[in-house]
Order: C-alpha cells, then sequence, then structure tokens
C-alpha cells in the first residue's frame, strides 16, 4: 500500500479549512450527528466516484453513470411496487447496472470507439428507457413498501446502513486497487498502454471491467437513492454524471489516466459533499453551489498541473537539491 | 560532387474527386437523403416549406456552435461549457435589457459575454496548459452557476420587440435569419477550416502538437483563438436562442453541449482530433433536425427522440467499424 | 570478446525460426528468415532499419503473428498467438521504448502480469518484495523494490526490465537498441550484466547500431537485409567492413565526406545563455559554412540548450545574436523567422506530423510564403514541395501520401526539406543519423557538408565519436549543461571528446 502523498495530504488540509470556515458561521455543523448526515448524504457521490475513477484510470470516461443509476433506480421501484423481495431487488438492480455498465465496456473493448463517445450516446439511451418504461409517471412514495424505503436509513451502531454500505465499498475498492492484479493493472493500462500489452495485460478487458464495475456500482446506488429520497422518476440525477467526475478531478484523479488514489476519489467527493450541505447552514442561497463547485474543479486542475513537477530535466547539479 | 536531381515524384494518386466520393461526407448524404424520403411518406406535414424552415430551429442554433467545436475537437481540445456559456450571455443580455438597454447594445453584450467566457477558457488551457475537458467542466459549472446567482429560479422577460427578429424573424420568403445566418457561418467555417493557413494549422496540430510547435506554430495561439471561437459562437447561439424565447432562464439550453458534440461527431470529426470536415458537420446537422422534426411531425416524445439521436450515434460510428472487422 | 566456450558442434539452439515470412498491406516485411539462438552465447542480430529487425522481435514477443514458417523452442515447435504465450515460453524483451509503468512500483513493474497471490487471491505483497530484492541482488542492481519508477532514471529502468525478464524465468533476453540512451558508466554495466546473464545459460538477441559494441560482447552474427536472411557466423571471424557489405549490399567506404570548409563570418554569437535547471553559461560563436559539433553524454544538455535556441523553451539569462542584432525567441515562429532552424532527435514526436500528407508537413512553416491573405494556394505548395523533395531524392509514392507510411531515413529527409524549403541561415541537426542505417547515414553526411558549402551554417548535435569527428569542424563538448571544452584542429581526438565529457582524467575510448 503506498503512503498518502502530498496531493492527498493537501486535500484533506483543505477539507479542514472549510469546516473549519463553515464552523465559524455556524458551529453546530461540525458536531458528529450533522458530520455524519453529511457524509450519509455524500454516499451515493462517493460511492459513484469510485466506479468513475476506475474508468478514468484505464483512460476512459463514463458519461452514463447518472442515467445508469436512474434507470437502475427505477426498475427497483418498479420490481418493489410488483411485490420482489428486496434482498433479490439489490441483486437485480446490481445486475443490471453491471451489464448496463458492460454494454459501455463492449462498445469500448470491441469496437475501440472512444468511451466519450459510446457513453454520450448510451447517456440518452438509457434515460430514454426510463420514459419508455414508465410513459413519464413517478414512482411515489406512498407506493414503495415501508421496507423498501427504510434499509437505507436503518440505523445500525450510529449509522444508517447507507453509510455503512458506502464504508464496505471504500474498503472493498482499496483492496481492489492495491492488491489485486486486475487493480494494478488499472494503472498500468492507463499509465503505457503500449507496455500493457507485453506484459499480457489486455487493455480492451481491463477497460470492460472497469465499466462494468462502475455500472454495478451505479446499479446499486440507483437503489439507495430512489429508497432514500422515496421518488423515481425520469429526471433523478440529472447532471450527476459530471459532479461525479469533479469528485475525481479534486480527488486528484488524473483525467489523462494511470494516477489517481481511492483516498483522493472519497476526499474528493467529501468535499463537494460538505460544500453543498454547508451553504444552507451559512446562509448561502443553494444557487451558489454550481458556481462555487465549478471553480473548486479549476482551482483542483491548476494546483494538479502544479505538482506535476517543472517541465524539463534537472541536468544542472546546483538545481538538483532546489527542487 | 553534384547532387543528383533525384526522381520525380507525382503530386496525387488518387485525384481529389474520387477521394471525396468515397469519404464519410458521402455516407452521411445517403442517410439524409433516406431519411428526408421516408419522412415524407410518414407524414403529409412534412413537405410543407414553411414547416421545415420553422423545423429549422431544431438545429440551427446548436449547428452554429457545432462549426466552431468541429474545429476545436479537431485540434485535440474539447468545449463542454457551450451550454453553459449560453446561460451567462442570456442572462447579461436579460440584465441590460432590465436596465433598458437597446437591442443593438444587447446583441453586443451578447456577444462580448461570449468572447470573454471563450478568452477564460482559453487563457486556462492554451495559457495554462490545462487539460481542456476538465478546464471546460469546471467553467461549465462556473459559467451556469453564476447564471443562478443572478437570476436564483426567477427569468428575465420583456425582450423588446425589435429582439425578436432574430429568433423569429423571415430574411426572405421562408428563409428565417437563424437558417441565413447558419448557411452564411456554414460557409465561413467551410473556407477558414478548409481553404486557409489557419485550417491547416488547425490540422496540423491536431494530428501532433509538438510536431507542430516544432514547426514552427505557433500553437497556444490557435489554441486560445479556437477557444474564443466557441466562445463567440456560443454568444450568437444565446442571441438567436433567447430572442426565440423571448425569455432567459438560468437553465436556458440545458444538454447543449451533448447535442453539440453529438452533431460534431456524427459529422464524422474523430473525438481524437486531426481529422474531419464542416461539410459533414452540416449534413449531420441536417440529419439530426430532419430526425427530430420527423418525430416531432409523429408526435414522438422528445426523450425518446434523444434516445433515437443517441442510438443514432453510436450505429453511425460502430457500424464501418463492425463492417472492417467482418471484411477482414 | 568471446567467451571461454565457443559454439560446440552438438550445441543445440534453444530458440530457432525456419522459414518465417510476414506481410503488411503493400510491404514484404519477412521472407524466409532463419535465427538461432543458443544457451549461453549473444547473437548480433544486425541489419538496416527496415531489414525486418523488429518485426521479428514482435514475432518473437507474440506481438505479431508469422505468416508462414516455425519457431522451435528447445526442439519442440511453438505458436505464440499472445504476448503472454511468448513469455510462458521463456522469451521476453527489453525495448528502446520504456515498457515499464511509471505509477507502479519497481517490485509491482517487476511482477505484473504475474504477482505473487497469497490469500483470497490478493497479491502477496511482502513476498512479492522480497522476490524483488533477491532479483535485483542478482544482477546487481541497488534498487528500493517501493520505489516508484517514476522516480528513477533510464539505466535503472533498464535493469527493472532485465529483472522482470529473470522473474519469468526467461531463457531468451532480446535486448533492442538497449545502449541508446545510456552513459558511458551504464554501458559497461551493461556488458557486465550480459556476462552474467550468459553464463545463467540465457540465449541472448542483441540487436544494435554499434560496430564497437557488436564486436565486444557478441559471440554469433546474422544479418538480415531487406527483410531476408544473408547468412550468420561466429564474431571472431567476422571483420566490420564484410559485416557492413553484407548489410547493405555494397562496398561502403565514404561514410564521412569531409569536405574542405570554407569557413565565412560569424552569423550567430551566444553568449551567457542560462537556464535554472537545464544548462549554463553557454557560449560559442558559429561561422558561415562551418559545421559545429556538439558532444557529450545522453542528458549533458545538448538539445535542451538547441531548443532554447529554437524558442521551444526560454533561457533565463543571455543573449544570442545574429550579426548584430540580438534575438529574443519567444516562440519557434520567431526562431524560424530569424533564420533558426532545428531538426529534432525525437522523429517521430517532434519531426513529422503524421496524418499530414508529404506535401503539407514540407509547407508547415512556409504557409505564409505559399499562401495569399490567409488563404492556401495548393499549386504554390506542391511547387515548393516537389523542389525540395527532388533536391533530397525522396522515396514515396507521391507528395499526397501520408508522411507516417514512409521509412524513417525518408522521413528525415521531409523534415530536412522542410527546413530547407524557409532558406535558413542556421541548421541544427540534433543526432540526425540515430538509428538510420549506413546507407542513408553517408547520404545525409553528403548532404550536410553539401548544405556547409552552400554557406550554411550547421550545428551537429551527436554522440557518436566517429561521426562527431569526421563531420566537424570544430567540437565543442558539454557536460552536466556546461561547456567543458572546445576543441579544434589536432586536439580533435577521441580521448579529449571523452575525457570532456565525462570530467575525469584519462579514460580511454
Amino acid at each position: 500500500m503506498t503512503l498518502l502523498k502530498s496531493r492527498e495530504a493537501i486535500l484533506a488540509l483543505a477539507i479542514l479549512v472549510l469546516l473549519a470556515v463553515v464552523a465559524a458561521r455556524f458551529p453546530g455543523f461540525v458536531r458528529t450527528a450533522n458530520l455524519a448526515n453529511v457524509l450519509t448524504d455524500t454516499s451515493p457521490l462517493i460511492i459513484l466516484a469510485l466506479g468513475q475513477m476506475v474508468v478514468i484510470l484505464t483512460k476512459c470516461i463514463d458519461l452514463s453513470m447518472a442515467a445508469n443509476l436512474a434507470l437502475s433506480g427505477m426498475v427497483a421501484g418498479l420490481m418493489n411496487i410488483a411485490g420482489v423481495p428486496l434482498p433479490l431487488i439489490l441483486l437485480a438492480v446490481i445486475a443490471l447496472g453491471a451489464t448496463l455498465g458492460a454494454v459501455n465496456g463492449v462498445l469500448v473493448w470491441g469496437l475501440n470507439i472512444p468511451s466519450i463517445v459510446v457513453t454520450l450516446g448510451t447517456m440518452t439511451i438509457y434515460r430514454g428507457t426510463i420514459f419508455v418504461l414508465t410513459g413519464g409517471k413517478w414512482i411515489n412514495a406512498h407506493q414503495m413498501t415501508d421496507g423498501f424505503k427504510a434499509f437505507p436509513r436503518t440505523v445500525l451502531l450510529g449509522l444508517p446502513v447507507m453509510t455503512w454500505i458506502m464504508a464496505a465499498i471504500v474498503l472493498a475498492f482499496a483492496v481492489l486497487i492495491y492488491r489485486t492484479p486486475l487493480g494494478r493493472a488499472f494503472f498500468a493500462v492507463g499509465g503505457n498502454p503500449h507496455a500493457a500489452v507485453y506484459t499480457g495485460i489486455s487493455v480492451g478487458r481491463t477497460q470492460f471491467a472497469a465499466f462494468v464495475i462502475a455500472g454495478a456500482l451505479a446499479g446499486l446506488t440507483g437503489y439507495l437513492w430512489v429508497a432514500r429520497y422515496a421518488v423515481a422518476y425520469v429526471d433523478i440525477a440529472g447532471g450527476f454524471e459530471l459532479d461525479v467526475v469533479a469528485a475525481c478531478v479534486i480527488g486528484g484523479i488524473a483525467i489523462a489516466g494511470g494516477a489517481g488514489s481511492v483516498a483522493g476519489a472519497v476526499m474528493g467527493a467529501i468535499f463537494l459533499g460538505i460544500v453543498k450541505n454547508a451553504l444552507p447552514v451559512v446562509g448561502i442561497s443553494p444557487f451558489w453551489q454550481m458556481a462555487i463547485s465549478g471553480t473548486a474543479i479549476l482551482v483542483a486542475i491548476a494546483f494538479n498541473a502544479r505538482s506535476q513537477g517543472p517541465k524539463g530535466r534537472i541536468i544542472l547539479k546546483s538545481a538538483e537539491h532546489r527542487t | 560532387m553534384t547532387p543528383s536531381p533525384g526522381r520525380a515524384i507525382p503530386d496525387r494518386l488518387v485525384p481529389p474527386l474520387r477521394r471525396a466520393l468515397t469519404s464519410w461526407e458521402m455516407l452521411l448524404l445517403a442517410v439524409a437523403v433516406a431519411i428526408f424520403v421516408a419522412n415524407s411518406f410518414a407524414s403529409p406535414w412534412f413537405l410543407d416549406p414553411w414547416n421545415l424552415s420553422d423545423a429549422s430551429v431544431n438545429f440551427t442554433e446548436k449547428a452554429m456552435i457545432a462549426f466552431a467545436m468541429a474545429m476545436l475537437i479537431i485540434a485535440g481540445e474539447i468545449d463542454l461549457s457551450v451550454a453553459s456559456i449560453i446561460a451567462l450571455c442570456s442572462t447579461v443580455m436579460g440584465a441590460a435589457m432590465v436596465a433598458g438597454a437597446p437591442t443593438p447594445v444587447l446583441v453586443l453584450l451578447g456577444l462580448g459575454t461570449g468572447l470573454a467566457c471563450g478568452a477564460f477558457n482559453g487563457f486556462l488551457v492554451a495559457g495554462m496548459g490545462l487539460p481542456s475537458i476538465v478546464v471546460t467542466i469546471g467553467t461549465m459549472s462556473l459559467f451556469r452557476g453564476i447564471s443562478y446567482i443572478v437570476l436564483g429560479d426567477s427569468a428575465f422577460t420583456g425582450y423588446p420587440a425589435d429582439f425578436g427578429f432574430f429568433g423569429q424573424g423571415y430574411v426572405w420568403w421562408v428563409i428565417t435569419f437563424e437558417l441565413a445566418l447558419f448557411a452564411g457561418l456554414a460557409l465561413a467555417f467551410g473556407i477558414l477550416l478548409h481553404a486557409t493557413s489557419f485550417g491547416r494549422m488547425v490540422y496540423a496540430i491536431g494530428n501532433n502538437a509538438t510536431a507542430a510547435r516544432f514547426s514552427g506554430i505557433r500553437v497556444d495561439r490557435v489554441r486560445f483563438v479556437l477557444f474564443l471561437l466557441t466562445g463567440v459562437m456560443s454568444g450568437i447561439a444565446a442571441v438567436c436562442l433567447t430572442s426565440r424565447l423571448g425569455s432567459t432562464r438560468p437553465s436556458i439550453a440545458t444538454g447543449f453541449e451533448l447535442e453539440v458534440v453529438t452533431m460534431v461527431v456524427l459529422g464524422g470529426i474523430s473525438i481524437l482530433g486531426g481529422s474531419g470536415s464542416i461539410p459533414g458537420v452540416v449534413l449531420a446537422a441536417l440529419i439530426m433536425g430532419l430526425v427530430t422534426f420527423g418525430l416531432g411531425l409523429l408526435n414522438v416524445p422528445g426523450i425518446v427522440m434523444s434516445i433515437i439521436i443517441g442510438a443514432l450515434l453510436i450505429a453511425v460510428i460502430a457500424l464501418p467499424r463492425l463492417w472492417r472487422m467482418v471484411a477482414k | 570478446m568471446l567467451d571461454a566456450s565457443p559454439t560446440a558442434p552438438g550445441t543445440h539452439p534453444v530458440l530457432s525460426l525456419r522459414g518465417i515470412s510476414k506481410n503488411f498491406p503493400g510491404v514484404r516485411a519477412l521472407a524466409d528468415v532463419q535465427l538461432d539462438l543458443f544457451p549461453g552465447h549473444v547473437t548480433a542480430l544486425i541489419g538496416e532499419n527496415g531489414a525486418g529487425k523488429s518485426t521479428i522481435v514482435k514475432i518473437l514477443t507474440g506481438i505479431y503473428q508469422p505468416d508462414g514458417g516455425t519457431i522451435a523452442v528447445a526442439g519442440r515447435a511453438v505458436k505464440f498467438p499472445t504476448a503472454q504465450a511468448a513469455s510462458a515460453a521463456g522469451v521476453t524483451a527489453i525495448h528502446q521504448e520504456t515498457v515499464l509503468f511509471d505509477e507502479l512500483t519497481v517490485a509491482e513493474n517487476i511482477f505484473i502480469g504475474h504477482a505473487p497471490r497469497g490469500l483470497f487471491g490478493l497479491i502477496d505483497t511482502g513476498l512479492m518484495e522480497r522476490e524483488a530484492r533477491r532479483l535485483l541482488g542478482s544482477i546487481g542492481a541497488d534498487l528500493d523494490p517501493r520505489a516508484r519508477l517514476r522516480d528513477l532514471g533510464i539505466a535503472s529502468r533498464h535493469l527493472v526490465a532485465i529483472a522482470r525478464a529473470l522473474s519469468v524465468d526467461a531463457q531468451v533476453v532480446i535486448m533492442d537498441e538497449p545502449t541508446a540512451a545510456l552513459s558511458h558508466k551504464e554501458i559497461h554495466e551493461l556488458y557486465e550484466l550480459v556476462e552474467k546473464l550468459k553464463r545463467q545459460g540465457k540465449a541472448i538477441l542483441f540487436i544494435s547500431h554499434k560496430f564497437d559494441e557488436i564486436f565486444r560482447i557478441a559471440d554469433r552474427w546474422t544479418v538480415f537485409r531487406d527483410g531476408q536472411f544473408v547468412d550468420e557466423g561466429l564474431m571472431a571471424e567476422a571483420t566490420e567492413a564484410r559485416l557492413v557489405q553484407m548489410m547493405v549490399g555494397r562496398e561502403v567506404d565514404q561514410i564521412y565526406p569531409k569536405r574542405p570548409a570554407r569557413i565565412g563570418a560569424p552569423v550567430l554569437t551566444v553568449s551567457g545563455y542560462s537556464h535554472p535547471t537545464e544548462f549554463d553559461d553557454i557560449g560559442f560563436t558559429l561561422h558561415q559554412g562551418e559545421i559545429l559539433g556538439f558532444y557529450g553524454l545522453v542528458g549533458a544538455g545538448r538539445s535542451e540548450v538547441m531548443q532554447a535556441l529554437f524558442g521551444i523553451t526560454r533561457p533565463s539569462k543571455g543573449a544570442c545574436r545574429i550579426g548584430d542584432r540580438v534575438l529574443t525567441l519567444r516562440s519557434t515562429a520567431e526562431a524560424v523567422a530569424a533564420g533558426i532552424v532545428y531538426v529534432p532527435e525525437d522523429r517521430g514526436r517532434q519531426g513529422a506530423v503524421k496524418g499530414l500528407p508529404i506535401f503539407q508537413n514540407i509547407t508547415l512553416p512556409s504557409l505564409r510564403q505559399t499562401s495569399r491573405s490567409g488563404f492556401l494556394r495548393l499549386a504554390e505548395e506542391f511547387r515548393l514541395a516537389r523542389d525540395y523533395t527532388q533536391r533530397l531524392d525522396l522515396r514515396a509514392a507521391s507528395l499526397d501520401q501520408d508522411v507516417g507510411l514512409l521509412s524513417g531515413g525518408n522521413q528525415q529527409k521531409v523534415v530536412i526539406a522542410k527546413w530547407l524549403a524557409t532558406r535558413p541561415r542556421v541548421i541544427i541537426l540534433d543526432e540526425p543519423t540515430k538509428g538510420i542505417d549506413i546507407g542513408s547515414k553517408a547520404a545525409v553526411h553528403d548532404f550536410m557538408s553539401e548544405l556547409a558549402a552552400e554557406g550554411l551554417a550547421v550545428i551537429m548535435v551527436s554522440s557518436e565519436i566517429p561521426e562527431v569527428l569526421g563531420m566537424s569542424d570544430r567540437v565543442i563538448v558539454m557536460r552536466e549543461g556546461r561547456i567543458a571544452a572546445e576543441l579544434e584542429g589536432g586536439r580533435m581526438t577521441p580521448e579529449n571528446l571523452v575525457r570532456a565529457a565525462a570530467g575525469i582524467e584519462g579514460e580511454a575510448a
């Protein structure tokens, strides 16, 4: 396991500073109960950011994650109305999400179509399918069973189930990225695709795996979202895919692929989550949220670029110790 | 030792006409004609010139931006903030309108805001060397975010009557102002990309920016200008769209950027840069316009239309690749 | 040179190719070639560019499939449908381009694709790092298995690549131009490593353009020409002249056409040129008709100085003058306008724009001359391209052909043509014959002499001592970003060059 690099430390510092600034105006924000709420509220973003991270690591991008989430969530809702038991719904929704991700993966792997084009297309197809399934009708809270809605909110050991699910996924991801051949392959494929071929790693298959993982996470989050907000309709999580990419960028995941960390993705999502939750509390109109996260992204990119180091080689001995 | 004269190499082996005929643009032309014919059978209202003209708004505004976006993508960059630039331009125009500014001032402000946004993007990408995809995801939030700060969930309404000409006026017979503007811009961009040194530099940068720089091309300057172009085109589209809708909301033109990129990719521009043409974008715009118009006449809901556009995008890119794989 | 045990009759090859052919659309890359590699021996594969060397390497490593012929490992016929299969059969390669991963650690790079697994199929990091340490130790590499590859230099990366070859228990190690970017000390260490591998019984296929290297470490030789096998034999029985003749198919004696030089007035004066990290206090004067050689070890800073002169990077101090005019070179466009042009070392990335046709590559810096008010004039462009491609004897199907389809030597001609078309006063050539076969080398040298004779001022950056001494009127040696020596006339000797470049006393070349 690689040690935390300075970028993650600086991001952690930025989060602490942000919390301090908010606490100055509204001390109640940093109370444990409230922070726990923020964490729970941010769980979907954290989960999807991890999925997007593996896709970006392999030099791809997945713009269809939110549409995948919405479609899977709607299907979960429909299954619930039809009386399907919750464990089966969970399995089905993960399988559906994985399949939707697999469609992306197959087009990228098999036909070599750039991922931005593929996911641009599947994004509209998946979301449109929600309309086709429901004719535009919503599923409202009273149509969902109590068990369906309550599961993510059930409190276990002080935290809601949704937060525990997020934590389990973060842990699983840390193991996946740092301790499995597939995890290392993500870095290899993104860092040096030509070389990966020589070591027997299939670039396309690794990218396919990334899309399936991202899709499965989107599917699961679809259920969590629909159950927690107790509503399902065509436009849920509209535009969310860009928040997810933003979380990754802020978390230091290089858009060129091959570099990034689980801690970074998680913290990037947490940063955005704090901003979103802190604004109403500090008295800033929620209409400021978009501009603030846009600025945060730009600052993060500028900082990422700076920390890549000075361009040009260090040839003069006298210059070696300066950097 | 005098230099040997060397063999003479022919200029071209494949005459340009033959190359043009076997190209992507010809495929698009065939598809466009096929859709036109299918539409004319599908609905009796289709062939009415006034209907066709009015329906052109389906693609004209997006196409204006698509021309500039195509050049940017050929050069190896992308600008996902164009829809947000529209929102900001529209907001600035609305604020000026409320303050009593006359129409010419509104137009200038709209274009100027677009130019300023483009310059901001250009500075970050060309000046600071940051990757354009994430920069423009950031400015996408920032620009529209500013509109939200200004307007919240209200709107600017009450544009002067003469302002409505851009989006609703006719220039001659059935030809709307937007359609005429679209045609003029298509010509202008076509010349810019295909017949000028600037256009040649765009292709060079898209194929190998390092080698282009090493060949004496001011790569950063070209990139900056390309972002200015997408900014200004977004400004022009903002004027047309605001004029057509007669109001400004912060949510205006949501999702436009992805439709513009779809139009560009459908037009045969490789998302990786280095190749593509303006005629391709024109044809793609017509195809998307015909599909949405035709489906609209059949009362297909907008969101189902977007499924078809999404599927069309993937199919159009996938089929030639599938063909090549099967043919091997 | 030869190891203690020459190939005894009855020693069987560990890898044997017979009748191998490979075709690409329009190109016969290999036709009916054979190759034998023996355990504990180094076989040098010799051939010009385009002879088929890299194709055979790709076939041996499973990247390409042969269209015909057989591969036998230890006498048994095998196929390598994937890179994995070749690796499993014990064949690995160390390439010029890096095949390693910056973001992974040394240990992970060594074991990528075949990491030892522990509980639940997870990678056993502890075991992996211990094994990595052992492998690195066996080749004398003092590297921390947990270091990230990004932080290591080229020599260390080669060592990691070799450790990886050992980790898959390779029986055959292919080295493709491994010393291309190494310093003299590192090259010596590599030779020692090759000896170690030989003692371990590995069969080594060594590809190199440098004859002194080949004669030093190879036991056997095989020559390819134009995709065909020419001959093979023992190194002890070979001479350079005969090998060259087999490679080229003709006698090549005049590789360095030394022309009488008429050195004219000073053209370019550089003084006090400095950069915060790359070079310091560089000063020299360049004259018309002169070929000024720049020698130094890889990483001495020569290309960096040249790129600053060309406007790619900016010096922090110093002045560059043409005549009396002080130049501020903030971009390549300004350098070109001042008459300074640069033919880069990295042809593929910095030289030619693949994807564009030949004529567009040639007119790229000259668009202002060929176009009118910003509008392109194709007739003018073709005319310019025709003039210069004829002068350089370019071999291509048409001027409209994608420059990426040309051979390395012809791409170099396009790059040179492009610059000559701008009528420069100073032309800087950075390693102009690197990776180019003997026949084209001679042509490039000939051409350089011609340019100098016409009054151009030529700067030639080169790391090959014979080339530097043969072509230059004067030599500047750089070391670690500074000028170590300026030599001319009788003082231009190999010993002086090496001494100045390495900064030590009395190391013989």
